[in-house]
């Protein structure tokens, strides 16, 4: 069930060539913009709102719903962005894409763009992507050289041209109107919404924007249906996703999963157990940002939206990150508060101040200075970000933060100075519970 | 102040940036890529003119300057070694990667060699968690990273003259990690006696 399907063949099959546009075809690629072509944009949309693709950028909002909120026949123009900052720590499936296979990506665009009238697009990389930039530099300058890009696309009376952005370093850039802020030309600053970016976006004009995994797997469900795609997962959460996994495993990697996969049996079979000599003390799913999971929470976890949101985690990035049990909790919240911390775009006093705060009181107990008085406010702190800021970096520093004192209490008192009753802690945490995510 | 002033080429391949987008401020990032690939850093004779190029102020150049991490607002060593340190990264060993440069360049996190070879810093997640622990030198990145990798790269990258355009990766084969548990000084066993240590200092 782990074989790839959708999103990884192609690059599979041909390695060291599938990112030529010669390859790609060869397997049928650019066929799907044709189809697109021939049908109008509202069946466009309509085919992948029944395909049941959700963004895969972390939020996991329904693609086709997205689409369908751009104005039809406004006055100005309208922009697509295809969000390729790919930043979230643990994350690393969009560079296999863009490595591997920009035309999916590029396709997957052109067809975003018919179904939204968009003649000019974006394709925003994360400053450091230096490799899969010139990769798909290569793509783009194939694509125009036989008419796909340009004027009148594929002989239709389509317009499209792509412009190639890339940032300098801003884990916050990969927010949605923080990449907007971003290209054009300022701080990476968020902002509030609404308006909406299919409202008011890139230069005040309507604009969607999709994760670089989306809109690659946009051109397989045009070629194939949507129901053929709607085969592949669970009720809910369709389709096949992609897997970022790394720690101490035998075998890291992007895999692509048929959504729903077991946890345990991905870990176990997949990506072959952990090393030998360490065991498993936890795994954070989803990306930095999402709470992690402990061993008992792990087995006979579904790797899917509804799944993971039952045992109180996400999707997220699908950013898969092992934690061995040589390692305290203390440490890894340390390093993610140092992130959050340095990544805060500092708009939001909650946000800047609170994410520093809690690296400092972390960086407190790891020296063996804190105090249960640092563990509650770290939970207090959390409480104050979560769901209290412009955008959603000060849930991210939450999250994890509420969910490594709750699971892991024992490593955090075990560093603190003074004792640390373990019963007031756990109601100190059953107080910031309704932080974490939870089963709809 | 001298007047700021990048080769005809360059200031070509701005124009054409700017033509680009359908406002000109929007060609900020890749004016200042450009910049700091021709000029090693970009200083605020630089901000000026690209503010006027762009038709904005000084001032909002060098917002954006100061906000984004991979723009220097002073000059840096020929190879600029920037090591991850996030997570994953961190789990498979980047300490170990970073103290080795740090001992072998006698410098810290943030600094430059006198002779100007190298700049160290510590980055963020870099995408490469697969493959951690990893680097960016220069635009390449090398993954699979071990102290004694470090090691040779460093005798190597010294005699060597950086080519802007060379960015193909080095992954390296995954390292034997049948010591990985005994790899870490931050570990289960130091958070055990960690608090007590701390204490006694
Ligand atoms: C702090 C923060 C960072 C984000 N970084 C990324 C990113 O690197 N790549 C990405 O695709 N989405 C990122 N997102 C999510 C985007 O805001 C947005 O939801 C997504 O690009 C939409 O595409 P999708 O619907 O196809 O998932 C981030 C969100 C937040 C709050
Ligand atoms: S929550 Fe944090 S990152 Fe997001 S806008 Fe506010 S300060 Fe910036
Ligand atoms: S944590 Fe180092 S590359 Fe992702």
């Amino acid at each position: 069930m782990s074989a790839p399907q959708i999103l990884m063949q192609r690059g599979l099959d041909r390695p060291g060539e599938s990112h030529r546009l010669e390859a790609y075809e060869a397997v049928g690629g650019y066929r799907a913009i044709r189809k697109a072509l021939s049908m109008s944009s509202e069946a466009i949309v309509e085919e992948v709102k029944k395909s049941g693709l959700r963004g895969r950028g972390g939020a996991g909002f329904p693609t086709g719903t997205k689409w369908s909120f751009i104005p039809r026949g406004s006055e100005s123009p309208t922009y697509l962005i295809c969000n390729s900052d790919e930043s979230e720590p643990g994350t690393f499936k969009d560079r296999w894409l863009l490595e591997n296979d920009p035309h999916a990506v590029l396709e997957g665009m052109m067809i975003a763009a018919v179904a939204i009238d968009c003649h000019l697009m974006f394709n925003y990389f994360r400053g450091e992507f230096s490799y899969p930039l010139a990769r798909w530099r290569a793509a783009v300058d194939e694509a125009y050289a036989k008419g796909y890009l340009g004027k009148g696309i594929f002989g239709s009376d389509h317009d499209l041209e792509v412009v190639t952005h890339y940032g300098a370093g801003a884990y916050i850039a990969g927010e949605e109107t923080g990449m907007i802020e971003s290209l054009e030309g300022k701080k990476a600053q968020p902002r509030n919404k609404p308006p909406f970016p299919a409202v008011e976006g890139l230069f005040r004009s309507p604009t969607v924007i999709n994760n670089t995994e989306t809109l690659a797997t946009v051109p397989w469900i045009v070629e194939h249906g949507a129901d053929a795609y709607a085969q592949y997962g669970t009720e809910k959460s369709r389709g096949t996703k992609l897997w970022s996994c790394s720690g101490p495993i035998a075998r890291p990697g992007v895999y692509e999963l048929e959504m729903g996969y077991d946890l345990m049996q991905f870990l176990e079979d997949d990506l072959g157990g952990m090393l030998d000599g360490v065991g498993l003390k936890g795994i954070i799913p989803g990306g930095s940002s999402v709470p992690v999971l402990t061993p008992d929470e792990c087995r006979g976890a579904k790797l899917d939206y509804e799944g993971l949101r039952e045992r109180g985690s996400l999707v997220g990035s699908g950013g898969f990150i092992v934690i061995g049990d040589n390692v305290s909790a203390v440490d890894c919240l340390l390093n993610l508060a140092h992130f959050y911390a340095h990544e805060s775009c500092g708009q939001c006093t909650p946000c800047r101040e609170g994410c520093g705060w809690i690296e400092q009181l972390v960086d407190k107990i790891l020296l063996g200075r804190g105090t249960e008085a640092d563990l509650a406010m770290i939970l207090r702190i959390s409480d104050l970000m979560a769901g209290k800021t412009i955008c959603a970096l000060a849930d991210a520093m939450a999250w994890p933060a509420v969910a490594f004192i709750k699971k892991y209490p024992d490593d955090f008192a075990a560093l603190c100075a003074g004792p640390v009753d373990m019963d007031a802690l756990a109601a100190e945490v059953g107080k910031r519970d309704h932080i974490l995510p939870r089963a709809s | 102040m001298t007047p700021f002033a990048l080769p005809e080429s360059a200031v070509a391949e701005v124009d054409r940036t700017i033509a680009l987008y359908p406002e000109r401020q929007a060609a900020m990032l890749p004016v200042l890529w450009t910049v700091q690939r021709e000029a090693g850093w970009i200083s605020p004779e630089a901000m000026v003119w690209v503010g006027e190029r762009l038709g904005c102020s000084a001032a909002a150049v060098q917002a954006v300057v100061t906000f984004y991490t991979m723009f220097d607002e002073r000059p840096v060593g020929r190879w600029k070694l920037q090591v991850c340190r996030t997570l994953s990264c961190e789990l498979m060993g980047a300490r170990a990667v970073i103290d080795r440069i740090r001992e072998r360049l006698g410098i810290e996190p943030g600094e430059t060699t006198e002779d100007g070879e190298f700049t160290l810093q510590e980055v963020e997640c870099l995408a490469s968690c697969g493959t951690a622990p990893m680097m960016q030198c220069n635009l390449k990145f090398y993954e699979n990273l071990t102290p004694e990798r470090i090691d040779a790269l460093l005798d190597e990258l010294r005699g060597s003259t950086p080519r802007p355009f060379d960015v193909e990766p080095v992954i390296y084969e995954r390292p034997d990690l049948d010591g990985y548990r005994a790899m870490f000084p931050r570990t289960l066993e130091r958070a055990r006696t960690g608090g007590a240590e701390a204490e006694a200092k």
